[in-house]
């Protein structure tokens, strides 16, 4: 058995009667990037206090470094941990924020001094050092947040929703250098986010959470393109996956007002009984027009109701099968509402679902 | 450079401005503003108006204040009465004024003030961060405490303090303005605490620092404007307790109050109204000069509790 870096094994989290986490299992390999990525309240940052040793777990098993740590303090687990909130000591300086672990861990003085200066360097924070908490934007207070948790040179890094109380530039600068951080570092990182693009972007795999419980554990592409059931279908991806609903008979697709959708192409995963009830899903990118439309399996003639220009591209609202729609297309191309066009996709790329089980066919 | 912008900006848009309200609405003086201002007024004058006699009257000889004007400014000015109320007035039988009630009063508030606002400092911020078994039942029990009549329980801490054998010791008196002190403070400080964000303590924990590090090295400087707040209140509590004081001090610990008392209520021969007004006021400097310096502190230590950091 390879060693993971971190397992958690069967845990489960009550309070007092509520059910938070159940049966958890998850294992995460050495200098992996892993998403938590869930709706709020799904029990993300319950998990991620378990990890840290901030809640005492109802049953179960965390492993850090092969060590058995479920009864550990959470200094004792080598981790550190990045807060939404910052929770930067207030009436410190950047400097102490960021030697206050080391001093309490009676670190001698010339060893602080030289990771205090290494971290402010990778996070150039180093003109902030003698600044107080108050005195920093948010983007700088979440930088010293890092940097508290990069001084403890730890394996294991927690963050939970760093970005989410800055504005989207912001949120966008830090995601990359997060990212560079992961590069540089190699340590293995367990991030939280209800933001998709983050977890898109940054993720090694993402675990899709709903009521604490995994829903799906794969890289990002997988999660997107080949989502395992109709709930990560509609968390993942913005717009919204469009889906169809209607019956299965062997290669074809009945939609509800009778449009009949050729799926052979479609590679299914298990095997569909005939008039099985079925949720056909189509990314808004993956409904083509003009030249393309004529390699597809599935045309129809629409007409546009609702345009939406985004400025890289332009999103359209119409119906198909006699569901409302969206489909994305390069924003070159003019479209004006009312205006009549065939546009088609191929099912192959989008996903089957059954309409009882909600999971993928 | 900036000059000429503004300048030339300014030539711009004071063309475009037309007759009519402009700039800050002024300030007009309506009717209803004249009448609140009266009100307030007359309002000050009549809580002014006892400190004015007791002044006026600690100012005058006893031969003056047997005219009967108590309103009036004294002819001849004279400071007997305040050396003798804080020298040598009697009370019962020695004679040495306030001087040594001052100085009890200076202890048990200094002593009484300073270890009960440590103990609920610690007390409220182990009920908001360490959720210890039995914090629930205990929080419970010390908002209860706040509502306690005293009087049903002197007579039980008599008995307890007099087992122990700090009945009318110095002690005694500073372990009973504790107790007394205790449900409020912790309420003040569990909720200034409890007001914290969470993940503050997460950090500090995760940084590895124990329960103690985390209240000396984080909390405290934090918890300043509510210490500020919590020294106000005891300091004015204990000055003016008579009650406690009375009945748990013991002799040589009687506080001003007391003494002040003592001396009002001394019966024999003439009543020494001009003493009696300047010991008064010699017992009420104290709290009055910690309201009249740290008013401000006081608000900003109150307002302190709804904002962060
Ligand atoms: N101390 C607590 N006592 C009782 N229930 C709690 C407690 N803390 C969290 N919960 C519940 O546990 C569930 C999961 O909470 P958690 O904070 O993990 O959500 P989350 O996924 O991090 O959400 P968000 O994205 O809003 O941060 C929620 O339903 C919440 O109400
Ligand atoms: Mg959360």
């Amino acid at each position: 058995m390879t060693q993971h870096s971190v397992s958690i094994r069967d845990l489960s989290l009550n309070f007092g009667n509520v059910k938070v986490l159940e049966h958890l299992d998850l294992d995460i390999a050495q200098g992996e990037f892993i998403v938590l990525l869930g709706p709020s309240g799904c029990g993300k940052s319950t998990l991620l206090n378990c990890i840290a040793g901030l809640l005492d777990v109802s049953d179960g098993q965390i492993f850090i470094g092969g060590k058995n740590v479920t009864w550990e303090e959470p200094k004792d687990r080598g981790i550190g941990m990045v807060f939404q909130s910052y929770a930067l000591y207030p009436q410190m300086t950047v400097e102490r924020n960021l030697s206050f672990g080391l001093r309490v861990a009676g670190m001698k003085k010339d060893e602080i001094e030289r990771r205090v200066s290494r971290a402010a360097e990778i996070l150039q924070i180093q003109p902030l050092l003698q600044r107080k908490p108050v005195e920093l934007s948010g983007g700088q207070r979440q930088r010293v947040a890092i940097g508290r948790a990069l001084v403890r040179d730890v394996d294991v890094f927690l963050f939970d929703e760093p970005l989410s109380n800055l504005d989207a530039k912001l949120r966008s600068d830090l995601r990359v250098e997060i990212k560079r951080l992961h590069q540089r570092l190699k340590n293995t990182m367990i991030y939280v986010t209800h933001d998709q693009i983050e977890a898109l972007t940054l993720a090694d795999r993402i675990a899709v959470m709903k009521n604490g419980v995994i829903q799906q554990l794969s890289d990002p592409h997988t999660i997107y393109n080949k989502p395992v059931n109709l709930y990560v279908a509609g968390f993942i991806g913005s717009p919204q996956m469009n889906m169809l609903h209607g019956t299965l008979n062997g290669d074809t697709f009945t939609a509800e007002d009778g449009t009949v959708i050729p799926v052979g192409t479609y590679e299914f995963t298990t095997p569909a009984a005939a008039g099985t009830k079925a949720v056909l899903g189509v990314r808004p990118e993956h409904i083509v027009l003009g030249d393309d439309v004529k390699r597809m399996p599935f045309t129809q003639e629409i007409e546009i109701e609702i345009v939406e220009p985004m400025g890289s591209d332009t999103l359209a609202w119409t119906k198909i099968a006699g569901k409302a729609v969206t489909f994305r297309v390069d924003s070159d191309v003019h479209l004006a509402v009312g205006q009549k066009l065939v546009v088609g996709f191929d099912p192959a790329r989008g996903s089957i679902f059954n309409s009882e089980t909600t999971n993928r066919l | 450079m900036m000059t000429t912008e503004t300048l030339a900006s300014s030539a711009v848009t004071g063309s475009r401005i037309e007759a009519g309200p402009r700039g800050a609405k002024p300030k007009t003086l309506t009717i209803a503003r004249v009448g609140v201002y009266v009100f307030l007024i007359l309002a000050a004058l009549f809580f002014l108006m006892p400190l004015w006699v007791m002044v006026v009257t600690s100012l005058k000889a006893m031969p003056e204040i047997q005219l009967r004007n108590i309103f009036q400014w004294p002819q001849q000015i004279t400071f007997e009465p305040w050396l003798k109320a804080w020298d040598t007035a009697c009370t019962g039988r020695d004679c040495n004024g306030l001087k040594p009630g001052f100085l009890n009063s200076v202890k048990i508030t200094v002593v009484g003030t300073a270890i009960s606002i440590v103990i609920a400092a610690l007390n409220g911020y182990a009920l908001s961060f360490w959720k210890y078994k039995g914090a629930n039942v205990l929080f419970g029990l010390l908002v209860f405490g706040a509502f306690v009549p005293y009087q049903v329980v002197i007579y039980p801490l008599i008995i307890g303090m007099r087992e122990i054998g700090l009945f009318g010791t110095f002690p005694g008196i500073i372990i009973i303005h504790t107790i007394f002190g205790m449900p409020i403070l912790t309420l003040l400080f569990r909720n200034f605490f409890a007001a914290l964000p969470p993940e503050l303590f997460k950090a500090a924990r995760v940084d590895g620092a124990g329960f103690w590090q985390i209240f000396f090295q984080i909390m405290v400087p934090m918890a300043v404007p509510i210490t500020i707040v919590a020294v106000i209140l005891q300091v004015t509590g204990i000055w003016n307790d008579f009650l406690f004081g009375t009945v748990f001090a013991g002799r040589e610990n009687m506080p001003m109050t007391v003494q002040l008392n003592n001396i009002v209520n001394t019966t024999t021969g003439v009543r020494e109204y001009n003493v009696h007004m300047a010991a008064t006021i010699l017992t009420a400097a104290v709290p009055l000069a910690v309201y009249f310096i740290s008013g401000k502190w006081f608000v900003r230590g109150i307002a302190a509790g709804a904002v962060k950091g």
